[in-house]
């Protein structure tokens, strides 16, 4: 199993940290993965993302220009990467300020409302495991155990309360998600 | 089973520094590398095993507190990218010319001047040919992934005091922003004083009765005293190719095609090698891991069994002479690379490798 994942955003959004925490669950499952942003001038206009790589085996290249999966939360990123997924994969998108939405029909295409989600946890911090659910509901890549170890990794242990209200927008989210086609 | 820890390159050389007993760390900010001082700061280790983190005012000024704390035979490293290595060349050549151990890791962005603050690997010549001024090389290490950049550190200091000579760890922006797992070896404590006599008796760790006057310097006023130390310095190089290469191969046994690739390059080409060998062409890789010394022997011997070699770089073609000079006519030598940050896929090396060796 390998599974190449774009996720793009604003700046702010969690982009970056849902990339590392996915990772994460990854590795609590014994599998390999690479973690690499995009750090240059365009991260700077408030644009990030980060590309994730998990895998059986070992990974060569970090760097892909086709993914199995892209989770885009805005409308640059949608513009950038509707694309490059590849045929038959996913693509997972929050609809909130999205103006023209994805046209393509060779791939699976799932809209979450993680600005809802959230608020409906009460914490409008945890957006971004909203997403990661709605995406693990279409690919569960791991089990519930992992995901429980891997947030347990991320988040200090002084924030040890918040572990349940991001599990919490995570099965949220896998509730909310919505297949379009 | 060790833990395992999901970080970033740059971080894993700041943890490495930590946790293999390094004395000091001088540094100045400079994407794509502030993560290592970052994170020394954050550990702050002065408050566990004592180890000095301190921002210089500039490059200079941290190689210059490196050349300092390294004739005390203190473990110290430095950090930095392109253009701040180039700031620091001066030190770098006063440190080879007073034969005095540090570790300094480059991690490389696009030049030239300020350039791109994205990945490249432009700085080869620079840091494998020498960079400053002098007859002198620096053991140069390719590291190609976050586990890399930690196992390098101890490494470097190993091989940093075995020779007395600076090591260079050259990496690259994708090596250093990259998060990979990263198993945390076990722990060495800092050198006691004791133990630094014995390691470093050469330090100046000052005079006692039973100590003769000793001075650390890369001054040699008179020509045949200057000549002399040349020469020991060629002898301990000659020493270092002997003994010290290190590379990685992969696919080659029957390769027919051979890829020369060092760091980030080298893990996309292990990814080309497995698309040409899907479609039937036996490719393979040579990955140098140490770029001084370089895996001369070993290309020279390749270059007899393959149809060709191709060296793929984030520049314009630096270490492919290196490699021309090792196969020295035997096979042709090819050349791919991307500039200014761009990163080759393994598609287009693909098409590239085809082109040059006119397959389809």
């Amino acid at each position: 199993m390998k599974e190449e994942i774009i996720i793009a955003g604003f700046g702010g959004q969690g982009v970056l940290s849902m990339g590392k925490i996915l990772a994460y669950c990854a590795i609590m499952q014994d599998m390999e993965v690479t973690w690499m942003p995009s750090y240059g001038p365009e991260m700077r206009g408030g644009t990030a993302n980060v590309c994730v790589i998990v895998s059986d085996k070992k990974i060569s290249s970090p760097i892909v220009t086709k993914y199995d999966t892209a989770i885009i939360l805005n409308q640059q990123s949608l513009d950038k990467f509707e694309s490059t997924v590849k045929p038959g994969g996913l693509l997972v998108y929050d609809p909130n300020g999205i103006i023209n939405p994805p046209t393509r029909t060779d791939i699976q295409i799932c809209k979450i409302d993680a600005i809802n989600v959230a608020a409906q946890v009460g914490n409008a911090k945890v957006y971004n495991m909203a997403v990661m659910g709605a995406y693990l509901k279409m690919k569960p890549i791991v089990k519930s155990e992992n995901i429980d170890k891997g947030l347990a990794k991320c988040i200090p242990a002084r924030y040890a309360d918040l572990i349940s209200l991001n599990k919490a927008a995570i099965e949220e989210g896998m509730k909310a998600v919505e297949v379009i086609r | 089973m060790a833990e395992k820890i999901l970080m970033k390159g740059n971080e894993a050389i700041a943890i490495s520094a930590i946790r293999n007993g390094a004395d000091g760390y001088f540094g100045y900010p400079i994407t794509p590398q502030s993560e290592v001082m970052e994170t020394l700061m954050k550990e702050r280790p002065w408050l566990t095993t004592g180890m000095v983190v301190l921002q210089a005012e500039s490059e200079t000024s941290s190689i210059n507190m490196v050349y300092g704390g390294a004739c005390c035979g203190k473990k110290v490293l430095t950090s930095s990218s392109s253009p701040g290595i180039s700031l620091m060349c001066e030190g770098l050549s006063y440190l080879a010319g007073a034969e005095l151990p540090c570790v300094i890791v480059n991690c490389q962005r696009g030049g030239p001047g300020l350039g791109t603050i994205q990945p490249s690997q432009s700085d080869y010549n620079q840091c494998v040919k020498g960079g400053g001024h002098g007859d002198y090389n620096a053991i140069v290490l390719a590291p190609a992934s976050a586990q890399d950049m930690y196992d390098f550190v101890d490494w470097g200091f190993d091989l940093a005091f075995k020779y007395r000579t600076p090591v260079i760890i050259l990496a690259d922006g994708i090596v250093g922003q990259m998060m990979e797992k990263v198993e945390l070896r076990p722990e060495k404590p800092r050198m006691t004083k004791e133990e630094l006599l014995k390691v470093a008796p050469w330090a100046t760790t000052g005079k006692t009765a039973d100590r003769p006057y000793n001075v650390i310097t890369s001054l040699a006023l008179e020509s045949d005293v200057q000549e002399r130390f040349n020469q020991k310095l060629a002898a301990k190089y000659a020493v270092i190719k002997e003994q010290e290469v290190k590379y990685e191969e992969y696919q080659t046994e029957d390769a027919e095609y051979v890829f020369v690739a060092f760091g980030c390059s080298a893990r996309i080409c292990e990814a080309v090698v497995d698309q040409l060998r899907e479609e039937g062409i036996k490719a393979g890789l040579l990955r140098p891991v140490t770029l001084f010394p370089f895996p001369t022997k070993r290309i020279e011997e390749l270059s007899g069994q393959v149809k060709s070699m191709m060296s793929i770089e984030l520049n314009l073609g630096q270490m492919v002479d290196d490699v021309k000079l090792a196969v020295n006519g035997k096979c042709p030598v090819g050349f791919y690379g991307r500039q200014g940050g761009i990163i080759y896929t393994p598609d287009e090396i693909v098409e590239e490798f085809k082109k040059f060796n006119n397959l389809k």
